[in-house]
């Protein structure tokens, strides 16, 4: 597996933990381009708050690399690394890259 | 044990603590801590983690070890601290640095740290370590005191971030008690920081175990916020 898809797995992983405590309407499917932050997310910002832990707790697990994913520099950026699996997943992936390289 | 709760507690080697380890050990809790140095005890179902708790690195090694081998955790229990008398002319930026990464930066990392791991299971008890010199504007301990006026601020804002994932978070004020962390304080202000209490006499290791036993027990899941200061203060 590359690490893209690693990690990509890693937030399913992640996915599938905050889906336990969300309503059944409200249960994110486990595809790149499901939205989680912005318009047309069914997270509000506590439900992001527990996907970006477990995501980084299974990336922790997965690849043995603590990450943080919340820095000042995901909040400063144009475009939110937040808004879709896939976005988020690219960005993590520039954090253990540079984690890894350091 | 493998289902026995799971305990954190900081600052491990020595002083108050040190007393506290054995006491959640014998009531069941299996115990990891940490401090700079070595522990001079072995306790069973004790595991020790050199490290400085304002250390983000190591502090998150440390949750991914007991992640890993404990899957769990009940209560965390921020005592490692640092005090320092002096003069606030007097006082060097190098004490200033040291306080506040000890007292704030380590509690708050700790808090952080175990919170995402108790919100796993939905139940958590934090306590952190405050002191009476904060209310009583002791002299002297202008930086210590602020140090843990800011601890309190955390645990009353912790408190409300963190109750609805189960975790209350509250804090114990202790009056002196005689470790080494008071150990360089003449007797007469000891004294007359005493006689300011509404209960005249040295704080006891079984004072904070007692203050710390009711935050953590199940039946407290509607205290949180709150700040304990012993001895009537
Ligand atoms: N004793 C009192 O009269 C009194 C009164 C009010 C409040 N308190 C509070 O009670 C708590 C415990 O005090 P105590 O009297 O037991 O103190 P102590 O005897 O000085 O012990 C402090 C412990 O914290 C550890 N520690 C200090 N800095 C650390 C760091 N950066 N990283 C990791 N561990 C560190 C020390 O171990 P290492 O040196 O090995 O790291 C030691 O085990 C403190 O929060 C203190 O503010 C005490």
């Amino acid at each position: 597996m590359s690490d893209n898809e690693i990690i990509l797995k890693a937030l399913y992983d992640a996915v599938e933990q905050v889906n336990i405590d969300l309503p059944a309407d409200q249960k994110l499917a486990k595809s790149p381009v499901t939205v989680l932050f912005g318009p047309g997310s069914s997270l509000d910002s506590l439900g992001l708050v527990n996907l970006i832990v477990a995501a980084e707790q299974k990336i922790d697990e997965n690849m043995s690399v603590a990450i943080s994913i919340a820095d000042e520099r995901a909040m400063s950026q144009k475009n939110s690394p937040f808004r879709t699996i896939q976005t988020l997943a690219d960005y993590i992936d520039i954090l253990v890259q540079e984690k890894t390289n350091a | 044990m493998p289902d026995s709760p799971v305990m954190v507690i900081t600052g491990t080697s020595k002083g108050i603590v040190k007393y506290l380890v054995g006491y959640y050990t014998d009531k069941g809790y299996r115990v990891a801590g940490c401090s700079r140095g070595e522990t001079d005890y072995k306790i069973d179902n004790y595991r020790h983690f050199c490290l400085d708790v304002s250390s983000e690195d190591d502090v998150k090694k440390m949750f991914s070890a007991i992640r890993r081998d404990f899957g769990r955790l009940d209560a965390l229990i921020n005592n490692a601290g640092v005090a320092s008398m002096n003069h606030s002319l007097l006082t060097p930026m190098s004490s200033v640095d040291k306080i506040f990464k000890t007292n704030l930066y380590g509690t708050f990392l700790f808090c952080r740290e175990a919170a995402r791991l108790m919100q796993t299971n939905k139940f958590g008890r934090i306590v952190n370590f405050a002191t009476v010199a904060t209310p009583l504007k002791l002299e002297g301990e202008a930086l210590y005191a602020s140090s843990k006026a800011a601890v309190v601020s955390l645990t009353e804002i912790l408190a409300r971030e963190l109750a609805d994932f189960g975790i209350t978070v509250n804090a114990v004020g202790p009056t002196p008690v005689k470790t080494d962390l008071i150990k360089s304080v003449p007797v007469e202000k000891m004294d007359s920081l005493i006689n300011r209490q509404a209960i005249r006499r040295y704080g006891e290791f079984r004072d904070i175990s007692n203050a710390i036993d009711f935050f953590i027990q199940p039946e407290s899941d509607f205290i949180t916020g709150q700040v304990i200061y012993l001895g009537g203060v």
